[in-house]
């Protein structure tokens, strides 16, 4: 058990970090602003409490905002992601998974299935994030774009993560 | 009482999320404000301490130095410049000793984080509170201006870049002397628009855009960019103009923030203005 949060609280800051240093200074273009982080609370296990997700998320987002000068703007949409992700596991997941208290990811649940989750998860997030930066409505269809070019590389990302990090250990986990 | 608590527990999980979010847009409502931000004075200190671990693995220690004395002496130069003076010579016959008071002064500073590609860019600068930098001064880089200090911890602060929704800056081309509002609209750092330029100004193309003397944060006549291309639009009362920015927003590393001394005279007078009409 204190082993387990000593590695979730070492990932936590292995994820931020890569955020902030490495993710945030990739200057693709003004529509590709991926967001990586989001991939620490994709990957917690299905069993965690709902209300833990929430804080951890309220927490995860704090973090991101303070290092990146927008208060609030990150928590409320990591937040909303988690209680998103309550609702979509309580559909995506079977009982051998709740069983097996396993955490959603590519070797686990297959390819499709993590991606599809991904994608949605991410979709979610980013079009909550970008709408609420620009506060409104008055450039639609740039943010739009932004949000479809974010989310899809934010995906890729996740995913290049999940072959690099997570493929050697599926066999005994 | 029963049936609440227990109406409470089955629901939990979404009162939980509920309450957070609510923190999360109250923090956003009350601080994102650049008017009234302090949140960001707490936290600016200590992420902009671990930025300035980064920016120092970045760069030659030696060369830092150097720069350093080199800015030293630009911003002394700066501040003993003819246009940093303001002309106290009322009338022929005073005997004031002193003609020109001084009005700006130039305060040197590095970037520590920046960022361009994000629809609201931020800028953070080594310099704070125990430097006598304040809330809304201005901030130039050699070529043009860069942005608004939105806030102060003792040793850092952070910069409303222009490239940011939230920032708009009075502007106007020195030709005509029209005067417009200069906003980013997100997509290219390298363009900026002018709005509100009335149609019967004629506007040409490379025609230098400058400050104007309606801020106390910028001293008129500063170097924004140059007219890149514009259109007006039948029906239109504005013309649709495009600014190409001088500062390259993704390079700029040395910056001087714009201490304005006779703002605090400028706004105390403006306030026993009748307040009727805004």
């Amino acid at each position: 058990m204190i082993l387990d949060l000593f590695t979730y609280l070492l990932k936590f800051i292995g994820i931020i970090l890569l955020q902030i240093l490495v993710v945030d200074n990739i200057e693709l273009s003004s529509y590709i602003n991926p967001y990586i982080y989001i991939t620490f609370i994709l990957t917690l296990p299905v069993t965690i409490r709902p209300w833990h997700l929430l804080i951890l998320a309220f927490l995860c987002g704090a973090v991101i905002d303070s290092f990146s000068s927008t208060p609030g703007l990150h928590i409320a949409a990591t937040v909303l992601l988690a209680y998103v992700r309550i609702h979509y596991l309580r559909f995506a997941t079977t009982k051998e998974d709740l069983e097996g208290r396993i955490r959603p990811s590519m070797s686990k649940k297959g390819v499709v299935w993590f991606i599809f989750y991904c994608f949605s998860m991410t979709l979610v997030h980013h079009t909550f994030l970008f709408f609420l930066e620009i506060y409104g409505f008055s450039e639609f269809l740039s943010t739009m774009l932004r949000v479809v070019l974010s989310t899809l590389v934010t995906v890729l990302m996740i995913v290049i993560g999940q072959l690099l990090f997570y493929n050697t250990k599926s066999n005994h986990e | 009482m029963r049936n609440l608590i227990f109406f409470i527990y089955k629901y939990h999980v979404f009162f939980i999320f509920f309450l957070l979010e609510i923190v999360a847009f109250v923090i956003l409502y009350r601080f994102n404000n650049y008017q009234k931000a302090s949140f960001l004075n707490y936290t600016t200190g200590v992420s902009s301490n671990f930025y300035t671990g980064v920016s120092n693995t970045q760069e030659y220690f030696n060369l830092r130095r150097v720069n350093d004395s080199l800015q030293l002496e630009n911003a002394r130069l700066r501040s003993q410049q003819i246009t940093s003076y303001y002309n106290n010579n009322i009338s022929t016959s005073s005997i004031n000793d002193t003609v020109y008071k001084q009005q700006y002064q130039y305060i040197s500073a590095q970037v520590v984080n920046n960022s361009v590609t994000k629809r609201n860019n931020y800028i953070t600068l080594n310099r704070g509170k125990n430097h006598g930098i304040e809330r809304e001064m201005g901030v130039i880089s050699e070529s043009g201006i860069v942005g608004i200090v939105m806030n102060v911890s003792d040793h850092y602060c952070t910069v409303l870049s222009l490239l940011n929704s939230n920032c708009k800056i009075s502007a106007k081309i020195k030709k005509t002397g029209a005067f417009g509002s200069l906003v980013w609209d997100g997509g290219n750092p390298k363009y900026a628009k002018l709005l509100d330029v009335n149609k019967h100004v004629p506007v040409h193309f490379n025609d230098l855009v400058i400050t104007s003397n309606f801020s106390t944060i910028f001293p008129e006549g500063l170097p924004i960019g140059r007219v890149y291309d514009h259109s007006l639009d039948a029906g239109d009362n504005f013309h649709t103009i495009r600014i190409e920015l001088f500062t390259d927003f993704s390079t700029v590393s040395t910056v001087y923030i714009i201490k304005n001394l006779f703002k605090q005279e400028q706004q105390t007078l403006e306030q026993t203005l009748p307040q009727d009409k805004k």
